[in-house]
């Protein structure tokens, strides 16, 4: 037979694939997209089983599997549970490296809200940190809506 | 309840790019491997249960594509979506069915295929209404675990680099492994900073790898040349799926799940009774995390599992001997390799990974999801 592979040439066959999915958000979350792009509010919803405030705004309670209730406020504001800085960035993040990602417990909320820290010098983030919603002039009723969290007080 | 024995084992060396083999004939070295390692035919086979995932592959029904390659057609081939373990859960399940005596399975990934498009298909993981947008991948999601984890229970980055240093350094063993590495913890330490505390030496390659096992009930057993393997104890379990909904320095899900293999298999002393464990080590922090969640030691303690060299080669609950994830990670085939290793343990075949001679009780690992979402553990037995 020979080696027929030293013979071959490597071949590779690139993909074409594109996915331009479109993604139905639901009553809940088009209302809690429309209420962020419009009013710039942040809100929960309450799970009338275990209490919890669950955000972004759920249509049913995951931990309970019931439907949740009332829609609650949030002010924009909370703390840092936990974070990174990328140091080496990739081109599908929103922000260059270094920048910090943050899981955020919002007061009033009972889960946490992931999205990014601004305004910030990455070497003094910390647990617990205080951070409140910074807006972005143009709105598309997207969670980029928010620009970041930046440090207060 | 029916007794159900790994009784053929197949891996392909793991490698950052295999360029001789496309994803299909790489499966079909494995399940080639497997028959002759069980010492039996295709004929011998009556079902088979494959493990894929579509955005891995880059194609739809990314399972069927394997179906010839491993002896499938005219039978009932079914896929699962997720790792290899939780493929193993459903034949094992297919096994003691009464339906079909014997199943062959399958795990595979190709990650150099997708390797400029990685963070992408695991940004894909997240939702896409509320999340997709801020461009968290696995990495980057990890490292928030990481710093959760370590914050709430001081442990340091040394530490997590003793994980690198011990599995890197276990794959000078692995004829099978991608990068064995002779390492220190400085120069983890020193290695490049992705997203902190995670650098590039915390975290697994991309790999392309298959594998395959064969499993059958106690009756069929008999028609095989190896020692078997039982399939001891089992359970897995999901945890929230959002990150937010979750406290990622817990890992409830991997303890409920242990629990229930434990109850299952009899063991009462999980660090006593078991000899040997190979879990999910994508990231270094993980292993540390997974091994108390296993309840080899108390919640944070995981630092000192791993530097008191109690999880090392000859440690008392040693740990990844085939040098885990870090050395060698096709995502998909990641638990059924871990089973498979621990099988060889158990068969006394391990060569330099052998932690001893005699291994009654090892224990594998499997991860679905992003920081541990979902686990699986298997126990598995010489007897």
């Amino acid at each position: 037979m020979g080696d027929y592979w030293r013979d071959a040439e490597n071949m590779i066959q690139p993909g074409r694939i594109k996915v331009p999915y479109t993604w139905q958000a639901g009553e809940t979350a088009s209302h809690y997209l429309t209420r962020l792009r419009d009013e710039k509010k942040i809100l929960g919803k309450h799970c009338p089983k275990c209490d919890k405030v669950l955000v972004p705004a759920r249509k049913n309670c995951p931990f309970c599997t019931v439907p949740t209730d009332e829609w609650v406020e949030l002010s924009g504001q909370g703390s840092v549970d936990t974070f990174t800085v990328v140091r080496k960035g990739n081109a599908i993040q929103p922000m260059k490296a270094p920048f910090v990602y943050a899981l955020i417990k919002l007061d009033g909320a009972d889960t946490g809200f992931l999205h990014m820290l601004g305004e910030v010098d990455p070497e003094t983030v910390k647990e617990g940190m205080r951070v409140e919603a910074v807006f972005k002039e143009e709105r598309s009723a997207s969670p980029l809506d928010i620009a970041y969290f930046k440090p207060i007080g | 309840m029916d007794r159900v024995a790994i009784v053929g084992i197949g891996q392909t060396k793991i490698e950052a790019a295999k360029e001789r083999q496309n994803y299909p004939e790489m499966v079909y070295e494995a399940v080639k491997l497997a028959l002759e390692d069980a010492g039996v035919g295709i004929d011998e086979v009556d079902n088979v249960v494959t493990t894929a995932n579509d955005f891995w592959d880059g194609r739809t029904i990314s399972c069927m594509p394997v179906g010839g390659v491993s002896g499938g057609y005219d039978k009932n081939i079914s896929g699962v979506e997720g790792d290899g373990t939780f493929g193993a859960f459903y034949a094992s399940c297919r096994t003691r069915s009464g339906s079909y005596g014997t199943t062959l399975l399958t795990a595979h990934s190709k990650g150099s295929e997708s390797r400029k498009i990685t963070p992408m298909i695991t940004n894909a993981a997240f939702d896409p209404i509320h999340a997709r947008c801020l461009g968290l991948d696995i990495v980057t999601a990890c490292a928030l675990q990481a710093r959760k984890y370590m914050q709430r229970f001081g442990i340091t980055e040394e530490e997590c680099a003793q994980v690198s240093v011990k599995n890197h350094g276990n794959a000078l063993e692995n004829p099978n492994a991608q990068t064995p590495m002779n390492i220190t913890v400085e120069d983890v330490m020193k290695s490049e900073m992705i997203a902190e505390p995670l650098k590039a030496l915390d975290i697994s390659p991309i790999s392309d790898g298959a594998c395959c096992m064969i499993l059958a009930n106690e009756e069929r057993v008999k028609n095989f040349r190896t020692k078997p393997v039982w399939l001891k104890g089992v359970s897995f379990c999901a945890d929230a799926f959002q990150l937010g909904d979750r406290d990622l320095s817990e890992c409830k899900a991997l303890e409920k799940a242990a629990e229930k293999a434990y109850q299952m298999a009899g063991i009462q002393d999980p660090r006593k009774e078991i000899d040997v464990a190979e879990i999910c080590d994508a990231f270094t922090y993980q292993e540390l995390m997974w091994t108390e969640g296993l309840g080899f030691g108390k919640k944070g303690e995981g630092g000192k599992l791993v530097t008191s060299g109690a999880t090392a080669k000859d440690g008392d609950i040693p740990v990844n001997p085939s040098g885990g994830l870090l050395s060698g990670h096709p995502f998909i085939a990641a638990g059924m390799y871990r089973m498979i290793e621990a099988v060889r343990q158990i068969r006394g075949e391990a060569g330099g990974m052998q932690v001893k001679e005699d291994v009654k009780t090892a224990l594998a690992h499997g991860v679905n999801g992003l920081c541990g979402q979902s686990h699986c553990v298997w126990i598995l037995g010489s007897e």
